[in-house]
């Protein structure tokens, strides 16, 4: 029996490493996603002015200020005391964001466990301005971490805006936010399209015919043909993971056990779809269609990768809802950049549970239809 | 020859919504003997072979295939059979051996068995030279030797052939029959679909299909002197047009 499925997951890497199209999109589409994110980050923030406001003057408000202008993204303009000295900062083009500690900052974190950081950045240019905003609160988290303590900073940072629209932009996107969005989008591609494209290629050529008249279970059949896609999302993902961490210096502050628990999930619901897309067409070029206009671009658009879900018309938003790839965006933007836990993001998970098992059940369903 | 029943349907059917692509079709197949299942495109032979394969539910009626009953025993059927598809049915993209290996291996055959049965097999079909090579790069005559031969690798009781030889050269379709005897000679059932009527003569029996019904069925021989025919085309041709005939 295991002979048998290690036998399927062989040939299965025969067909991968042997067709060219099929390497290009596993490995050619992440590798120019990257160059695309290199770009990305040309415009990267380096020794942007701040200005601090530190009313509380504690061990801990300090030790922050330390460790943010530490970074080369920051640099000090001033220390201020009053609230009127930021807008005046803002105004005379001398300081891009400023930080803010409230009064008693430090013992409020230490009797309660949490306390209020200010970011307001400007949003002028809103991209590079929440850009801004993210990168400070990030080292902020970063130090709550280092110091094991829970905080809530500010919801996400509170933006000066010219204009009121720019005002909150809740998505702050930016490099850091690019990556986990990169490992949705990527795993969706890996597991959904060339899943169902390698299921109904054996359809097609007749060799399903073959596998299903042998003895091997159909479920079997199934399982060593999305095993190496498995894999291969997973060696994707890590790699992302890696050149995310290493070179654009995009934290995993949650743990690893976590990360790599929710990514197998994903990747069982979206392997699912692929299966789910292989019932419904007859064709390698059907299966493309599908998977790309109908699964791959709303992904994209709707999973809030590259729109706000929340500035979307309310039609889409319900949408979004029923699209796998915007709870598993959750989910590991909370793990990467949030450190999240799994009580965190329960809500989530159990959705995707939910969403694997239904997939599952309609497409073993079809499947014994087609079989009648 | 013996005459052991290894293959027996009574009012087998098979319904897609309304169309009966396989109308109460009742015959039997004995153990050891070429039957060959003829019949026009659509006419529903690939359909019935499914259904005796284990590949389709049959709609209605009986059928045993090697002593399994098709509707409860599917899985027992498939330890007993080897198929062939009416599409291509190895990989294109693997090698010879790497075919022998993938398909012994889901038969269950072990490292030894699959070493000396694969390499058998390679030299009787003076195929040495490309062993390592590609399938795409081999002529389709050759695939469709290998594909039997690898459809035979485990020693099946039933081997089934949905239109081994369609598109296939007469020498290849001739050298073909060769080795279907050849297995035929080892103990090997062979049920075999094709739509050129010259390789009825080849069959011991064969039941002709016409819309989904069988039309005709017995020995290439009752055929012929029950339809007052001088081969199997002429049968063919009158079963065709509905000429009557004395139904089994
Ligand atoms: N899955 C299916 N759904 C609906 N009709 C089918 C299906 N498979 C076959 N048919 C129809 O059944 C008839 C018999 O098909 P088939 O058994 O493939 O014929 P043959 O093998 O003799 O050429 C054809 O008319 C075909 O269109
Ligand atoms: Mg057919």
């Amino acid at each position: 029996m295991f002979d048998r499925l290690k036998g399927i997951i062989k040939k299965e890497f025969y067909h991968i490493f042997r067709d060219q199209r099929t390497l290009l999109i596993l490995f050619g589409i992440p590798i120019v996603q990257i160059v695309l994110f290199g770009f990305a980050i040309s415009n990267e923030i380096k020794n942007v002015k701040i200005a601090v406001l530190d009313l509380s003057k504690d061990e801990h408000s300090t030790q922050i200020t330390d460790k943010v202008l530490s970074t080369s993204y920051f640099d000090l303009d001033s220390y201020l005391t009053t609230f009127d000295e930021i807008d005046d900062g803002f105004q005379k083009g001398r300081i891009k964001a400023a930080l803010v500690f409230p009064p008693k900052f430090g013992e409020t974190l230490r009797k309660e466990n949490k306390a209020d950081v200010q970011i307001i950045s400007d949003a002028t240019d809103p991209n590079t301005g929440t850009q801004i905003g993210s990168y400070l609160q990030l080292q902020v988290q970063q130090y709550l971490m280092e110091q094991e303590l829970k905080i809530t900073s500010m919801p996400p940072p509170a933006l000066i805006n010219t204009e009121v629209e720019m005002r909150y932009n809740p998505e702050l996107k930016s490099v850091y936010m690019f990556v986990p969005g990169l490992i949705t989008i990527i795993l969706m591609l890996v597991c959904t399209m060339m899943t169902s494209i390698a299921i109904t290629r054996e359809k097609e050529t007749g060799t399903m015919e073959v596998l299903l008249a042998s003895p091997m279970h159909a479920s079997i059949i199934l399982l060593g043909k999305v095993i190496p896609y498995l894999l291969l999302s997973f060696v994707n993902a890590s790699f992302i993971i890696a050149l995310g961490k290493f070179i654009f210096e995009v934290p995993v502050m949650g743990s690893y056990a976590l990360l790599i628990g929710e990514i197998i999930l994903y990747c069982l619901v979206v392997l699912a779809l692929g299966i789910f897309v292989s019932t419904v067409a007859e064709t390698q070029q059907l299966a493309l269609m599908i998977s790309l206009f109908a699964l791959f671009l709303p992904t994209m658009l709707l999973s809030g990768f590259i729109f706000p879900i929340e500035n979307m018309p309310l039609p889409l938003q319900i949408v979004s809802k029923i699209v796998p790839a915007t709870y598993f965006n959750i989910i590991i933007k909370s793990i990467m950049l949030k450190g999240a836990t799994l009580s965190f993001i329960l809500k989530e998970t159990l959705i995707l549970v939910g969403i694997f098992f239904l997939l599952m059940g309609v497409s073993i369903k079809r499947f014994k239809i087609r079989l009648e | 020859m013996d005459s052991e029943k290894i293959i027996e349907t009574t009012k087998l059917t098979k319904a897609f919504g309304d169309f009966k692509a396989v109308n109460e079709i009742s015959f039997d197949v004995k153990k050891g003997e070429i039957f060959g299942f003829l019949g026009a495109n659509g006419a529903g032979k690939s359909t019935a072979m499914k259904m005796l394969t284990g590949l389709l539910s049959p709609t209605s009626g009986e059928a045993t295939v090697a002593g399994f009953d098709v509707f409860t025993q599917q899985e027992k059927i498939k330890k007993n059979i080897g198929y062939m598809s009416q599409k291509f049915s190895l990989y294109d993209d693997l090698s010879l051996l790497e075919n022998i290996k993938f398909f012994g291996g889901i038969y269950g055959l072990s490292k030894e068995q699959l070493n000396e049965r694969g390499n058998t097999m390679i030299e009787r079909l003076g195929l040495s030279d490309v062993r390592n090579k590609l399938l795409k790069e081999v002529p389709l005559g050759w695939k469709q030797k290998i594909a039997f031969s690898v459809a035979t690798l485990h020693q099946p009781k039933i081997v089934f052939l949905d239109e081994p030889t369609g598109g296939v050269d007469p020498i290849t379709r001739r050298q073909f029959w060769e080795m279907i005897y050849e297995a035929a000679d080892n103990g090997t059932t062979v049920f075999v679909t094709t739509h050129y009527m010259d390789e009825a003569e080849y069959c011991n029996r064969i039941s002709m299909m016409v819309d989904g019904r069988i039309a005709g069925y017995g020995s290439p021989k009752e055929l012929k002197s029950d339809f007052n025919s001088e081969n199997m085309d002429e049968v063919f041709v009158k079963i065709a047009r509905g000429e009557n005939y004395k139904l089994q």
